[in-house]
């Protein structure tokens, strides 16, 4: 299960999602919306692959799955330029970015992102074979049946963006990862105990994952 | 006994460390501490604690909280004893933070608060950095304040949790070229160290090398380029580094990323 990459995702960073927020920004305890992409980290043990189980916590709070499109890191990156960011990308992957209830975005989301295996990352698809990474469509099915459809064309922030951001102050390592941006988490994305979940993106491909009980694993 | 990392003709190598801060190889040489550079002593997950202290919770404003407030940083930020921490140009409000470090030693899932001194490999001390300038309404502290390259300094080593013994009664000092400028003690922690293993094992599976920054006591103040800042934890260790402006920071890289090539 250890990894020795970075994970890291981009909160508010879909457009569907930034305007359900709208509102929020302005008012406590948030005052003014975010003026940078707003970053969190999915450490090691969140990490799985393809066709690993995601555990559920047995407190049956729901999960929720994130269907979204991660940028893979190819070489060492410190403060690169949005117009340099290509060169420093090796390709994208399909990332589920599991997540309890996104209540709050004030604080860290220890509790409702970092549980284990709540990060599925497929491998990696070459960039040169990814002819529009920010018009693809993302389609989630669980239990075979097609719940939620989004396409990257909803970033805020976009890739060359998130990759000028970041390493700004974070020097990115090969094989890091960005998870560019979530929908809000509604009840089509609702993942319950004994759901095989796919995430699929054009030209990329599926990552498929079942959900278990924790205490089963 | 003290266990480090030093970066030996472009190598990790795991050493242990003398009380004179000269280490000791595998092969039993032994070298001077100005022969050496000092690399982060652990690799792993990081976890650091918000308003852990209640004298640092009402500096800050803040009501001590119910629940731990609990941030991630990456490796990235981590850099050893004796090495220099970058303060941007055009900020106004960069502080140190003086730290207790803890150690995982194994896995860890569901231990309770009576078993958490079993999964304690060790401690070491660490200076969490803050840019003040960077703070965001959103999920704060965010990462452009608390995950930067450079700008958490940890180590010298690590002393292993017998030789500590209690973490619950150690004096944590900050100086600023020679200054004391803060002073607490880890009796004073609003969450000690068994409870946080207990809330973050439940949330989730800690591993050997993980590292839980503690949180730190009340007195902060800004630091420049050409400050030496060192914190000091009692029984185990003290932890030495420089800031740079951004200019001398961008030369330095430019250099280190020549030597490599």
């Amino acid at each position: 299960m250890k990894q020795n990459r970075n994970v890291f995702g981009v909160a508010l960073n879909h457009r569907t999602l930034r305007a359900t927020m709208e509102e929020h920004f302005h008012i406590k305890p948030h005052v003014k919306p975010p003026t940078t992409p707003v970053l969190f980290i999915k450490p090691d043990n969140t990490q799985i692959s393809h066709g690993d189980s995601i555990p559920a916590p047995h407190s049956n709070e729901t999960i929720f799955a994130g269907p979204a499109l991660g940028i893979v890191i190819k070489k060492t990156a410190h403060r690169v330029t949005a117009e340099q960011a290509n060169q420093y990308i090796d390709g994208y992957a399909i990332v589920n970015e599991v997540s309890l209830a996104e209540e709050s975005f004030y604080r860290p989301a220890i509790k409702a992102k970092c549980r284990d295996g709540f990060c599925p990352i497929s491998t990696t698809i070459n960039a040169e074979q990814v002819s529009k990474p920010e018009s693809l469509n993302i389609h989630t099915y669980i239990n075979g049946e097609l719940k939620h459809s989004t396409n990257t064309d909803q970033l805020y922030y976009s890739i060359n963006e998130l990759v000028e951001f970041i390493s700004s102050f974070i020097t990115l390592e090969k094989g890091d990862v960005i998870i560019t941006a979530t929908p809000p988490r509604d009840e089509t994305l609702a993942l319950n105990v004994g759901d095989s979940v796919v995430i699929e993106i054009e030209q990329l491909g599926r990552l498929e994952n079942s959900v278990v009980a924790e205490q089963e694993l | 006994m003290k266990y480090a990392r030093i970066l030996l003709n472009n190598e990790t190598v795991a050493v242990t460390v003398n009380d004179d801060n000269s280490v000791n190889l595998e092969d039993g040489s032994v070298l001077q501490e100005h022969e050496i550079t000092w690399l982060p002593p652990s690799e792993g997950k990081i976890f650091a604690l918000g308003i852990n202290y209640a004298n640092h919770a009402s500096e800050l404003n803040f009501k001590a909280p119910t629940e731990p407030l609990v941030f991630l940083k990456a490796m990235n930020t981590l850099i050893g004893h004796q090495q220099k921490t970058m303060r941007p140009d055009n900020v106004d409000y960069m502080h140190y933070e003086a730290e207790l470090v803890v150690i995982i030693g194994k896995t860890a899932k569901n231990v309770k608060r009576e078993n958490a001194f079993d999964y304690i490999a060790g401690y070491t001390v660490a200076n969490d950095y803050a840019i003040r300038d960077y703070l965001e309404n959103y999920y704060r502290p965010n990462l452009r304040v608390k995950s930067r390259d450079t700008c958490t300094p940890i180590g010298p080593y690590m002393v292993d949790a017998k030789s500590v013994g209690d973490p619950s009664n150690l004096s944590l000092k900050a100086y600023v070229n020679g200054e004391l400028k803060q002073s607490g003690n880890t009796k004073d922690l609003i969450f000690d160290v068994p409870f946080l293993i207990e809330y973050l094992s439940n949330i989730m599976t800690l591993s050997p090398g993980d590292m839980i920054l503690t949180g730190t006591p009340e007195g902060l103040a800004d630091v420049k380029p050409g400050d030496e800042v060192v914190i000091e934890v009692e029984k185990v260790g003290r932890l030495t580094n420089h800031i740079i402006s951004e200019t001398e920071y961008n030369n330095n890289y430019r250099s280190e990323v020549n030597n490599v090539k």
